[in-house]
């Protein structure tokens, strides 16, 4: 990779964390997401209360600690008389690295999370195929595995900055449909062959047992690429509401596709068209028309810390860090700007950077007190680059609902106050 | 069972039978044989061309008597909207600032109508219409927006020859995205 360029004000060499340079810049800042606490440091030369008698004993299951309570994912509204059908965002804001715990992962449903039985959970695989197959739980359970880490994210992500102003929002409530996992389960591929799939079919329709039997069609060639049968999410048993007891998963798609609680594989010659690939997930274009089977998620970033929420308490030395992702390939390169992007500077990307995963990117920053406007920029292996929101707006209009994936500028006041512009 | 090796699987585990034979590929091959009746309980999907379309009819009177009990408290009174989505209007309106998506001014199938009502709706009690409940609300929806007639019956032949106003307007992004 070649060496950065230092160009943008006070961003830094992005190897100076490494380099014991610290000392001539003056103390870092921390980032914190409230005014600082007044409880009594119990800090030398006390002995601090937890030192002093034995802790709490083991728990079949961990949780966050109670301190870290106010670490949820935020809810959108669900449809006016219903409980199930909306979405909940991950706080991004509040997450380091690039795993989603299973807990804090984003949801989407159509009809709510069912209660399914997987004793009594049944995947039929049929339609054009030799022979119809029906697979138990117990079945799925025995076939060999493949495990990938990958990042998935609603096609409606961000969709609230189509709008005409800069909603006052933090980075989760603006961005958090995309989290990131380790998903494990068998190749679709296998069960496909062991049907004998039609080889003139070029697609299925996938069915989800939830109150809405959610239904998208998937390009067979996907589906021969690298669709897995997910059985489980992050080492373990998927969640209720990301899919229990399997479900699709589509690497790099937009995340309706990877229909949840699967129950129903049927290899086509067409699409089927389904409501959810006809009036709901299809791109509206400023002149009426609309794009359909817009599957992979476009090439984006956006800087978690500092953002809004997280004040920022004094002028010093600070990391930027944020999240980029593409739903083609792999993120090869994210600059940041602290002038509004007149100047760009490269990230260190966190290793191992892996195709379709959350990648983490991080530079040091010393923020002089004075107002700024930082930006971040993806470029994937496809020579793909994060678009400029007008750049996407021109070519898009703002009708679309879907595919957000513009540059996200965040102002930083003098005060440290850090809130989302279009800039 | 000879299945395996004449459908040619290519993933699993590998098992050679011998420098002469061709590579035989293995798998676990755990599922049931699916019976006609146990695939027909579950296919509940309709494409455009109506394959699957069960049998039944309805027509409009008789789908607006379904829609005041069923889907009205949702929908509103003649598909309005409110307090969930309209489903009537809109036409003419999706090049504009305020684009109106309903089933009569953007959904390209009517079948997808069908479909979708059957495996989904009503929001609370999904299977509960009966096919010629589904067919006739289908058709009242159809008429509402203009594309049917009043009298219009739907049914498994009809029904698939109904050509939505906004089919044409959709433009595919798969397996290559224009421009």
């Amino acid at each position: 990779m070649a060496r950065p360029k230092r160009s943008s004000p006070a961003l830094l060499d992005r190897r100076i964390f490494l380099r014991g340079g610290l000392a001539a810049l003056g103390a870092i800042g921390g980032l914190a997401a409230g005014a600082p606490g007044t409880a009594r440091a119990a800090g030398p030369p006390e002995t601090p209360p937890w030192m002093q008698y034995p802790g709490a004993p083991f728990t079949t299951y961990g949780g966050p600690a109670k301190y870290e309570s106010k670490v949820m994912r935020t809810l959108i509204r669900s449809q006016p008389g219903t409980t199930g059908s909306g979405a909940s965002r991950t706080p991004l804001e509040m997450l380091e690295g690039t795993i989603t715990p299973s807990g804090l992962h984003f949801e989407r449903h159509h009809s709510g999370v069912p209660d399914i039985d997987p004793e009594q959970h049944r995947l039929l695989v049929h339609g054009m195929v030799k022979r119809p197959l029906i697979f138990t739980m117990d079945a799925l359970m025995r076939y060999p595995m493949r495990s990938r880490i990958h990042f998935m994210e609603c096609s409606g992500n961000s969709q609230l900055m189509y709008g005409a102003t800069p909603p006052a929002l933090r980075a989760g409530e603006l961005h958090g449909l995309v989290s990131c996992s380790e998903w494990t389960g068998v190749p679709l591929r296998l069960l496909l062959e062991e049907a004998g799939a039609d080889p003139a079919a070029s697609w299925l329709l996938a069915e989800g047992a939830d109150a809405a039997a959610m239904s998208r069609s998937v390009p067979m060639a996907k589906a021969m690429d690298d669709a897995l049968i997910a059985l489980f999410q992050n080492g373990e048993r998927l969640r209720p509401e990301n899919g229990y007891p399997v479900r699709l998963f589509l690497p790099g798609y937009e995340g309706n596709m990877s229909v949840k609680w699967l129950r129903r594989i049927k290899v086509t010659a067409t699409p089927t068209m389904t409501k959810d690939e006809t009036s709901r997930y299809t791109d509206l274009q400023a002149d009426g028309k609309s794009l359909m089977f817009t599957y992979p998620m476009g090439v984006k970033s956006v800087i978690t810390r500092p953002s809004p929420g997280l004040t920022m308490p004094g002028p010093g030395l600070y990391e930027v860090s944020g999240i980029a992702w593409t739903g083609s390939g792999t993120i090869t390169k994210v600059e940041v700007s602290a002038d509004g992007g007149q100047t760009w500077t490269e990230t260190t990307l966190s290793t191992p950077v892996l195709p379709r995963t959350l990648t983490r990117f991080r530079i040091p920053w010393k923020w002089n007190g004075g107002s700024a406007i930082v930006k971040s920029r993806a470029t994937d292996s496809t020579g793909e680059m994060q678009p400029t929101r007008d750049k996407l707006v021109a070519e898009h209009g703002t009708n679309v609902v879907f595919h957000y994936n513009a540059i996200q500028a965040w102002s930083i006041a003098g005060n440290g106050e850090v809130t989302n512009v279009y800039a | 069972m000879s299945t395996r090796s004449r459908l040619g699987v290519s993933l699993g585990v590998m098992v050679l039978a011998g420098c002469a034979s061709p590579t035989v590929t293995e798998t676990p091959n755990l599922g049931r044989v699916a019976t006609l009746a146990e695939e027909a309980g579950w296919d509940v999907s309709i494409p455009p061309d109506g394959t699957g379309l069960p049998a039944g009819r309805g027509a409009s009177a008789q789908g607006a008597v379904v829609y005041e009990q069923k889907c009205q408290n949702c929908h509103g009174e003649k598909g309005a909207g409110q307090p969930n989505d309209r489903l009537v209007g809109g036409h003419g309106t999706l090049a504009s600032k305020g684009p109106v998506r309903t089933v009569g001014s953007y959904w390209p199938y009517a079948t997808t109508v069908f479909d979708y009502v059957r495996r989904a709706m009503p929001y609370t009690q999904p299977h509960s219409l009966s096919d010629d409940e589904v067919y006739a609300v289908t058709a009242y929806l159809l008429h509402l927006n203009g594309i049917i007639g009043e009298a219009d019956v739907m049914d498994a032949l009809t029904l698939p020859n109904v050509k939505m106003p906004n089919r044409d307007n959709f433009i595919l992004a798969y397996p290559t995205r224009p421009k």
